[in-house]
């Protein structure tokens, strides 16, 4: 991998003409860390004060210590519901998302001149709005929809896709995986466009068939771009909130709620925003942890030396 | 977090690989027809939602189920536009979705430029330690601020205005991270050479960098555009009146009002979904380039 941009903190040009001007650089700086101040920051420190507060959305706060985070944790057991939904939702989209892509853009790139063009295909739903991505799957998947009756042409009586406790989960990921596959086809692909055919040559000469130099020269070759895919895609899945809004409403029962949708519930159909917030803690620490464990395994897995 | 946080592939196709890769791996043999009738199967299947937004959008309410997989029914309705158009104020809402999308796109083009400009460029104190903080909240999950951000709002009584929708999310690090990148990799020369001229800061800004970081900027503005058009969360708790709202809200508000009004409804997400269309199909460098770099968060 040639031109592999690796964040360098470090700022090595030093420039010469200017030296250190503080003030220059606050004025420069001023709106985007003003901005970060006030919009990231402050409500990310908000968010842990309102967590110890009973808040409603009109009237007063009412301090109540760690109540909020006792109740998630024992006394509410819908929490680990969506916990559990979620943690489920996040493995098998991240998984599908990461196989298929990986074998999309595998495909891709070896069918020529056609590859970028089914790459832009495959790109089009991430940027098309995702209520209305979601909105034309609830039509699809409604029990007389168009994918029932595709089946009934096979005399196959279609299930309740949405509406079925079993189905619904896994209806959602489908669709989200629909959703979100292109962008790590994009990513994959830039991968693959960057090891040099030479490798893969020399490995084919030596004697390596195709599963070999799959799995010896590309995949290594590619798991910088898989490393960055696999953490922004779990990052992406544990903020699944459209596609159960639009699709399930959460349901049947609680069987597709997840933690973001139940945060949305709790801070603005029940009047909780104290509670919302503890939920977005616990969202905000099990997403930091999972990214902080990826990078501790980081030098591990991933292959940075060409 | 290590300095490679943010590793991530590179995006320079080198032109003569590809042509060697392709003269390898693309010589006559029969594979080669079957993969492609095999991608041409997966494509089809692929954007089949789309054609069936569309063939629904044309389609009678009455008949939107009885035509089962069928994707023309027995006349084609184009009134379901004049409907969707008229039920919700469609034009409004799509003169708002522009409106939040273009200025909150050039909010974060120019406020991520500046401190793109500092972090490259200038000298200060905790520069490094300040950019590595700032970008840490590249895997910061919005979501986890939108309670607190909506009280904010409520006490500055800009709840149900479009200035909510638009100035808390344009200070994100991806702009930043992506402009400081590329301008790292330009040569300082040319500003030395502007200085020694005479000429000041700003101006060294506007006419010497300002050319030069045209890409990036594109990019940033780009996907802070389609991040904007696509929003739907944090409209749909800080907007709760339909003449405020975006497209996606718009769309939501109407399916809720009539659930089973499939014709317009698919007809006002065709409209919906036109823009981001043009948007792949004009700019593919532009989100190529971005989606390497982290931009829209893995969604």
């Amino acid at each position: 991998m040639t031109a592999l941009p690796t964040l360098a903190v470090k700022n090595g040009k030093k420039p010469t003409a200017i030296t250190g001007h503080g003030r220059l650089a606050a004025a420069y700086l001023a709106p985007g860390m003003l901005g970060f101040l006030i919009f990231i920051v402050l409500p990310l420190i908000a968010s842990l004060v309102i967590s110890l507060f009973d808040w409603p959305l009109f009237g007063a706060p009412e301090f109540v210590g760690l109540d909020n985070y006792v109740r998630m944790l024992s006394g509410d057991p819908v929490f680990w519901t969506v916990l559990g939904n979620t943690l489920f939702f996040a493995v098998c989209y991240t998984v599908l998302n990461l196989v298929l892509a990986l074998g999309l853009s595998t495909w891709l790139h070896n069918l020529g001149s056609w590859g970028p063009f089914f790459r832009v295909l495959f790109f089009i739903p991430v940027v098309t709005p995702m209520v209305a991505n979601a909105l034309v799957w609830r039509l699809m998947l409604t029990d007389d929809g168009v994918v029932n009756s595709f089946l009934a042409n096979f005399g196959i009586a279609g299930p309740s896709w949405l509406s079925d406790s079993q189905l619904a989960m896994g209806s959602l990921i489908a669709m989200s995986v629909w959703q979100g596959v292109g962008y790590n086809i994009i990513v994959l692909g830039a991968g693959l466009n960057s090891i040099s055919p030479n490798l893969l040559e020399a490995a084919r000469i030596d004697g390596a068939g195709p599963w070999q130099r799959f799995f010896q020269v590309v995949l290594p070759m590619l798991s910088p771009s898989l490393f960055f895919c696999t953490v922004m895609t779990i990052i992406g899945s544990f903020k699944v909130f459209t596609q159960p809004y639009l699709l399930t409403l959460g349901g049947p029962g609680e069987s597709t709620n997840t933690i973001v949708l139940y945060l949305y519930r709790n801070g603005f159909s029940f009047d909780k925003l104290g509670y919302a917030s503890a939920l977005a803690w616990a969202l905000f620490v099990i997403v930091m942890l999972i990214t902080a464990l990826q990078f501790s395994q980081q030098k591990r897995l991933v292959n940075y030396d060409n | 977090m290590t300095t490679e946080m943010l590793a991530k592939p590179a995006t320079d196709k080198s032109a003569s690989h590809r042509r060697h890769a392709m003269n390898l791996r693309t010589k006559r043999h029969p594979g080669r027809y079957i993969s492609r009738i095999g991608i041409i199967l997966v494509g089809l299947v692929f954007f089949f939602p789309f054609v069936w937004m569309i063939a629904t959008s044309l389609k009678p309410t009455s008949e939107v189920f009885s035509t089962g997989s069928s994707l023309l029914a027995s006349r084609i309705e184009w009134s379901n536009y004049i409907t969707a158009w008229t039920s919700i104020p469609f034009g409004q809402v799509i003169a708002n979705s522009f409106l939040v999308a273009v200025s909150g796109a050039v909010l974060t083009t120019v406020v991520s430029l500046l401190s793109a400009y500092a972090f490259a460029r200038l000298q200060f104190k905790h520069r490094d330690k300040l950019f590595l903080v700032f970008l840490g909240t590249l895997v910061l999950p919005q979501e986890v601020l939108v309670i607190p951000l909506y009280i904010m709002m409520n006490k500055l009584e800009l709840v149900n205005s479009l200035p909510a929708l638009i100035v808390p999310f344009a200070f994100g690090a991806f702009g930043a991270f992506l402009i400081r990148q590329f301008l790292l990799s330009l040569p300082v020369e040319f500003e030395e050479a502007a200085r020694i001229d005479g000429a000041g800061s700003i101006r060294i800004l506007w006419s010497v960098i300002l050319p030069l970081v045209r890409a990036p900027l594109a990019v940033v503005a780009v996907f802070s555009f389609i991040d904007y058009w696509s929003s739907f969360l944090w409209p749909l708790i800080v907007i709760n009146d339909v003449s405020q709202a975006t497209i996606p809200l718009g769309l939501s508000m109407f399916s809720g009002e009539r659930g089973t009004d499939w014709g317009p409804l698919m007809a006002a997400a065709t409209v919906a979904v036109i823009p981001s269309l043009l948007v792949v199909i004009l700019l593919q460098r532009q989100l190529v380039k971005g989606v390497s770099m982290g931009g829209f968060g893995g969604r």
